[in-house]
């Protein structure tokens, strides 16, 4: 759709050029700030013309991201964003389609929405700000918040069981998972580009702290004190060591991945080595989801568990109108018209 | 033996039989070959809502039910002169409408023992037998026997070979009406041209049955019915849905833009996603969403990227679009949304016809959401009604309502069809070099004297916007909790609505004077009956007329003075009473209604009868 050729490209462009002239009305402190910033620092570097990117959101705080990116943007309606995205990228596959998504938006209201756009693997970049709460109403657990939660509408503690995002996400055949925080901008910069270079839908999860009804919830995995022993930072064919020393990594015994120390006698060579393709161990990476409060939990992951090259859908989807065109023909609208038998009153 | 030909003006014929029996290719083949010879028809299919309902029984009986003529035909007709009964059942269910006098053509073979009992006749009894149905003319046939006769040695097996019994009945309706077999030998070929057997077969079948006429000792009688005097020109056979894709197709075209069609399957709106899907050579994008919001809210982010979006659905599905419809509302995005109206509430009638969702699309949003509606007459009439929101949706960035329903939408007429040169350019909003303020900046809620806003589709340098459904600024578009913008919007928009009046054709009077002592005001597929109630209101002398509006909302700008010219209007709705209650809130008059809910479309003569009995009319001496 752009008019632009790649040699043109905006060189010129810094991280101001994509804010807008609006107000952003998040709570000050809010982690929202923080993916908005990284979000526009690393738009100049992609190379991607302003006029083809688009960010589509749908209800909740996270959902205001479009009004504040320079770029084409709509802020949609509670769940959506994915079906929009998915009409937009079906009708013009060049556009650069970032989708703005939170907890509630994503995996409660718009579920099927989210679960139905990964198997189909539209080329778009989806980020889940997960703040395991519902911010924009004030306060209610989300299908995120642990169980027990205590909130506005659990006086007495959340019954359900929450998702696992990613687990969620590899089911539905996603072919990018990634997780990520708001408090790292640099993870989350390279998690952002990697994830735009990804051709299909590239499934972002960032823990994003919400300071108002949900402060710290993410604290275990973000605070210098804690995160070393509670995060991996997964790196492509490396293996995942973590630990204050650096000195404990995960080994897998059979499907089941056990914590060993590295001056008990293991080596590096004994861990497990990171590889985004093999998607029966990015399963294995997404079920590293123990609280990490509780006794010997296993440290979270973060960083891209899972990356497969398949077909997108508005590739193919454009193919056949190709392929229709090539072995009929441009359609003739009064052959249509007339349809397969006619006859004629004089 | 000479067998005497006897010329009729207008027959009606319903096919009846089980599900399985092919009943619905039987009928639509002889409306193809009957429109071709140059009568008019219509047609209406009525089905169960089971697939495949259990054979034999009252709930499994199909019907397809046809009337054709040598004068205009609207509708499919009240009462049968002739019903062909492939089993008990089909008798039993259908009888009640055949007329006095009428011909019953009964499989012997389907009222056998098991059938009649599956039928719930009683043990022994037997209508076929007991002359229950002296009151008619019956012709016998075994059609299970010499179909199997005519196709022993072709090598087929039994159930093959009782498939093809509808090709019997088919060859001897042509037989009795004077009809050539070439358009369904033809369409056989086709069918079946990669099975050599069953192209024989069927042919062969086909064939047994016209020369059964001819030479059975039996029935003596043929009809001819002559070609009907209608307007010079090409015509074909068309049906709603397939009407209202080609509508589509051909306003995306005439716009220069691609057709992206975001749909989820559902009775009786899915044959438009098939027709669609076909088209991919004129550019036409299906996407069978994962559900009802998403068919819409995808349409929408075509929309949003520079294609004409359409989603379809019926009753239920549009109920799930809802909110998305005020999004798009709100959005001022180009929009189509077709609603194949079905029996309800809830799940309700899948099957059967209704128009109960006339305040559904007109006030079925939060919100003050108002959304142009219009509405298809008849089967051809949906092509004009599909390509008519196309033009509206496009020219005033607006989501669209066309309603049609499961009676246009299966039924079937013939349709003098359009020349692509004849029909109207459709002009796009798009920004141009124009569209920017002296600051250079482009304001996408900035009106033209339509108070239509400008189209800028990602891609487009230095059009950058955002757009959302949070309430905009006058002309900014930036999110605005202003409560005198809110109002100011809020009217802007309903405005907008109104002002489409202006630009749009007056209403017209489509039988009848302009003014008088009653007018018959339709909307949507009663425009048949309506219209022959009242050509039948008026041979008898009555001062009757007949207006049928396709724009639904925003009224037509002369409706109220046309109105006002009749004594009475009476409203004849297969709900009750919505366009009743709009016409009477709008207007302040004592309009009439006259309701029927049952699935099923109403007859010539309960309009006739509702008309004489409102005691509005005194015959003309
Ligand atoms: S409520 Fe929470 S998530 Fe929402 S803006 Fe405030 S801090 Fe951020």
């Amino acid at each position: 759709m752009s008019q632009n050729t790649p040699n043109d490209i905006v060189e010129k462009l810094t991280p101001k050029d994509f804010a807008t002239d609006q107000d952003v009305r998040w709570c000050p402190g809010c982690g929202d700030y923080s993916i908005l910033k990284q979000v526009q620092t690393i738009m100049p570097e992609i190379g991607v013309p302003k006029e083809d990117i688009v960010f589509i959101s749908g209800i909740g705080c996270s959902s205001r991201f479009p009004y504040y990116m320079n770029t084409y943007g709509m802020h949609s309606i509670h769940g959506r964003a994915p079906a929009i995205a998915s009409g937009l990228k079906a009708v013009n596959p060049d556009l650069s389609v970032w989708v703005i998504t939170g907890d509630g938006d994503a995996l409660s209201i718009g579920g099927n929405h989210l679960i139905h756009m990964l198997r189909r693997n539209f080329d778009l970049n989806v980020l889940l700000f997960n703040n395991e709460i519902y911010g924009l109403t004030k306060g209610q657990y989300s299908p995120t918040s642990p169980e027990g939660s205590i909130s506005k509408s659990t006086p007495m503690g959340s019954v359900d069981h929450p998702f696992n995002p990613l687990a969620l996400c590899m089911g539905a055949e996603g072919t990018f998972i990634a997780r990520t925080l708001d408090r790292d901008p640099k993870h989350l910069r390279d998690v952002l580009s990697e994830a735009h270079l990804h051709k299909g839908t590239s499934m972002v999860e960032i823990y994003q702290n919400c300071n108002v009804f949900n402060d710290g919830a993410f604290f275990p995995f973000t605070e210098k004190a804690t995160k070393p022993d509670n995060v991996i930072f997964l790196e492509q064919g490396e293996p995942l060591v973590f630990g204050k020393e650096g000195n404990l990594g995960i080994k897998l015994d059979g499907f089941k991945p056990t914590v060993v120390n590295l001056d008990e006698g293991f080596s590096k060579e004994d861990l497990w080595k990171h590889d985004k393709s093999d998607k029966i161990k990015a399963s294995i990476l997404t079920q590293l989801f123990d609280d990490p409060k509780t006794e010997g939990a296993l440290p979270r992951p973060f960083g891209v568990f899972y990356a497969e090259e398949r077909f997108n859908y508005e590739d193919v989807f454009n193919k056949q109108i190709q392929e229709a065109l090539a072995s009929k023909g441009e359609g003739d609208l009064d052959a249509l018209l007339a349809g397969h038998s006619t006859w004629e009153i004089k | 033996m000479t067998k005497s030909t006897e010329t009729k003006r207008e027959v009606v014929i319903l096919f009846a039989g089980d599900s399985g029996d092919g009943i619905q290719l039987t009928g639509g083949q002889f409306s193809e070959t009957t429109g071709l010879y140059g009568n008019d028809i219509s047609t209406f299919p009525n089905f169960p809502a089971e697939i495949r309902a259990p054979k034999g029984t009252l709930a499994g009986v199909s019907g397809f039910q046809l009337k054709f003529g040598s004068v205009e035909i609207f509708t499919p007709g009240d009462k049968y002169d002739v019903l062909v009964a492939m089993n008990a059942a089909a008798l039993k269910v259908n009888l009640e409408n055949l007329k006095t006098g009428g011909l019953i053509i009964a499989n012997t073979d389907g009222f056998d023992k098991k059938n009649l009992n599956l039928a719930k006749y009683a043990d022994g009894e037997n209508p076929l037998e007991d002359h229950s149905l002296d009151k008619y003319i019956v012709h016998k046939i075994d059609v299970t026997k010499i179909t199997r006769n005519a196709l022993k040695g072709s090598g087929l097996g039994i159930k093959e070979i009782d498939r093809s019994k509808n090709m019997f009945v088919l060859g001897y309706i042509y037989w009795m009406y004077n009809r050539k077999l070439d358009n369904t030998i033809a369409f056989i070929n086709q069918k079946f041209k990669n099975n050599e057997q069953l192209r024989e077969a069927n042919i062969n079948v086909l064939k047994t049955g016209y020369h059964f006429g001819d030479t059975s000792e039996a029935f003596t009688s043929r009809y001819q019915v002559e070609p009907a005097p209608m307007p010079k020109g090409i015509y074909r056979n068309i049906k709603g849905n397939e009407a209202t894709a080609i509508g589509l197709i051909a306003g995306a075209k005439k716009a220069g833009l691609n057709l992206f069609y975001g749909s989820y399957p559902i009775t009786p709106a899915s044959d438009i996603l098939h027709f669609l899907s076909k088209y991919k050579n004129f550019k036409v994008k299906t996407f069978q969403a994962e559900d009802e919001i998403a068919a819409i809210c995808s349409a929408i982010g075509a929309s949003y990227g520079g294609t004409l979006g359409v989603t379809a659905s019926s009753g239920p599905g549009i109920a799930l679009k809802g909110e998305a419809i005020g999004l798009a509302t709100i959005l001022e995005l180009p929009l189509v949304i077709c609603n194949v109206q079905r029996g309800g509430p809830s799940t309700g009638l899948p099957t059967k016809t209704e128009q109960a969702d006339l305040f559904q699309a007109v006030y079925g949003r939060n919100g003050e959401a108002p959304v142009p509606v219009l509405a298809a007459s008849s089967p051809s009439d949906c092509f004009e009604v599909a390509f008519e929101a196309c033009r509206i949706a496009l020219e005033h960035m607006t989501p669209v309502f066309v309603l049609s329903d499961g009676y246009i939408a299966n039924g079937a007429e013939p349709w003098r069809f359009p020349k692509s040169e004849a029909l109207t350019e459709i002009h796009p909003k798009w920004v141009n070099d124009n569209s920017k303020n002296e600051e250079g900046k482009y304001l996408p809620y900035k009106r033209d004297e339509k108070l239509v806003r400008e189209w800028a589709i990602p891609g487009m340098k230095g059009f950058e916007h955002r757009i959302g459904g949070l309430e905009k600024e006058h002309e900014t578009g930036n999110v605005s909790y202003d409560p005198a913008n809110h109002e100011f919007m809020i009217n802007l928009r309903a405005e907008k609505v109104k002002k489409m009046a202006e630009f749009l054709p007056e209403q017209q009077i489509a039988i009848g004077e302009s003014q008088g002592d009653v007018l018959v005001l339709g909307w949507g597929s009663t425009f048949g009956a309506i219209q022959t109630a009242v050509r039948e209101l008026r041979k008898e002398g009555h001062s009757v007329s007949h207006a049928h509006l396709r724009y639904v909302f925003p009224f037509p700008k002369n409706l109220k003075q046309l109105l006002s010219r009749f004594k009475k209007v009476v409203i004849p709705e297969m709900n009750k009473g919505q366009l009743l209650q709009m016409i009477r809130s709008e207007f302040l008059i004592d309009a009439k209604g006259v309701q029927k809910v049952k699935g099923l479309p109403f007859t010539v003569d309960e309009i006739k009868n509702a008309v004489l009995g409102e005691n509005t009319l005194e015959a003309v001496q």
